[in-house]
């Protein structure tokens, strides 16, 4: 591999053998899941859409359901989108705003009453959002909170640790209870969910466990960020999912995955990835990317990082000694 | 107190990370990051050093050369604490 040839182009793929490919393995894989159908949550990005998309060529309309499950952070654009997607796709959905689950739960409290230990004029109108920072050059990752109020004016401050784990604890709900709705309709309709991980977001551990990290199958857990865009444009989907930039949907202040999570915009991020999965070294990645030799290895170093902080999230539960009549 | 920080440190990172034993095993240059903590670790780590030292670290100050192992932490509280 010369530094020449690592770029883009390393990600290109055949997208009509991939999704003949996931098509065949889907059918499979539900058939032996004995399940009828499939569960599809449209958030309006282009993950879930994609899968969205694989489960109609796989099963046909009829053997998919969508869920849109907006709540009171949702951008106004998830659902419509999302809507979008489900009527292209011809499948039978259904709109279940949560935001009133989580206001019974506490999700919206727990989090409001940590930021307030931080910006204790936090309240009604204010608008927030969590940044990482620290990982990409070369430090230890750590988190700030920023904050907007009524009048827009910003700030932003490092969390500390029992602020950042309840603030994202309280948030973790969101994922939470859209799975648990997932799997009601899944179990009414006896049918299997889809979880929408993409490979970055799988390999880094950018998901909630027993959220959306929670699934019976991931189509697309294999496949880099810039070939689901890939198959997005494929299989036709509209222009407003093949255009979208990623964003967590979680926080009521606009957030790209790469300010909350990972180190680059995820055009780069897949390049650095794919490079680190293929022995590319620091040195030639860096000017694939446009880095320092210096940062190309922080992002190496971030990414072996991220794998060993989220091994948990992977993890099965742990049993004294394996129960050997059961397969898994 | 901060004759015995790396004493400190490391009966901390026993009771809470390895959760048995009193940390001898972990040597004064080995590297949390690759041992012991993620980054969550760290975040909690920096939270006890605030508290049990009373400094301030600040953001240009999460680092490994700070952070990573007994010697960087005991060389950067003491750093701190001196300034």
């Amino acid at each position: 591999m010369t530094t020449n040839s690592i770029g883009p182009k390393v990600l290109d793929i055949d997208c009509a053998a991939e999704v003949a490919r996931i098509s065949e393995w889907m059918v499979d894989a539900v058939s032996k899941l004995n399940r009828r159908g499939v569960i599809i949550a449209l958030s309006g990005g282009v993950d879930s859409s994609v899968c969205g998309a694989l489960a109609v060529k796989a099963l046909g309309p009829k053997k998919v359901f969508g869920l849109l499950l907006p709540e009171h952070d949702s951008s106004s654009t998830s659902a419509e989108r999302g809507t979008e997607v489900a009527e292209q796709l011809g499948i039978e959905y259904r709109l279940e705003h949560i935001g009133p689950t989580l206001e019974a739960i506490g999700c919206y409290r727990w989090r409001d009453d940590a930021i307030r230990n931080v910006f204790p004029d936090y309240g009604a109108g204010w608008k927030n959002k969590i940044i990482i920072a620290g990982g990409a050059r070369g430090g230890v990752n750590f988190f700030k909170l920023v904050v907007e109020n009524p009048a827009g004016e910003r700030f932003e401050k490092r969390l500390p640790i029992r602020e950042y784990l309840q603030i994202v604890a309280a948030t973790n709900f969101k994922q939470r209870i859209r799975k648990t709705s997932e799997y009601f309709h899944a179990d009414r309709l006896n049918y299997a969910v889809i979880g929408t991980p993409n490979r970055l977001e799988y390999d880094q551990g950018f998901f909630v466990k027993h959220g959306d990290g929670s699934a019976d199958i991931k189509p697309i857990a294999h496949l880099y960020k810039t070939q689901v865009y890939a198959l997005a444009r494929h299989l036709g989907l509209p222009e407003s999912v093949c255009n979208s930039t990623p964003t967590t949907d979680t926080y009521s202040l606009s957030q790209g995955q790469d300010e909350f999570y990972f180190a680059l915009p995820y055009q780069q991020m897949d390049v650095a990835l794919w490079a680190h999965n293929h022995q590319v070294t620091p040195a030639d990645l860096a000017p694939a990317l446009g880095l320092t030799v210096e940062e190309a290895a922080h992002i190496y170093a971030d990414i072996e990082a991220k794998r060993r902080g989220t091994h948990y999230l992977h993890a099965r539960p742990v049993l004294p000694e394996a129960v050997g009549e059961i397969h898994v | 107190m901060t004759d015995n920080i790396k004493a400190t440190v490391r009966a901390y990172i026993a009771e809470n990370f390895i959760m048995r034993g009193d940390g001898s095993e972990i040597a004064e240059t080995d590297s949390f990051m690759e041992k012991h903590l993620d980054s969550t670790g760290f975040l909690e780590l920096v939270t006890f050093l605030e508290e049990t030292y009373g400094i301030a670290v600040d953001d240009e100050e999460m680092l490994p050369e700070n952070l990573d192992s007994l010697n960087n932490v005991d060389a950067y509280v003491r750093r701190k604490l001196a300034a």
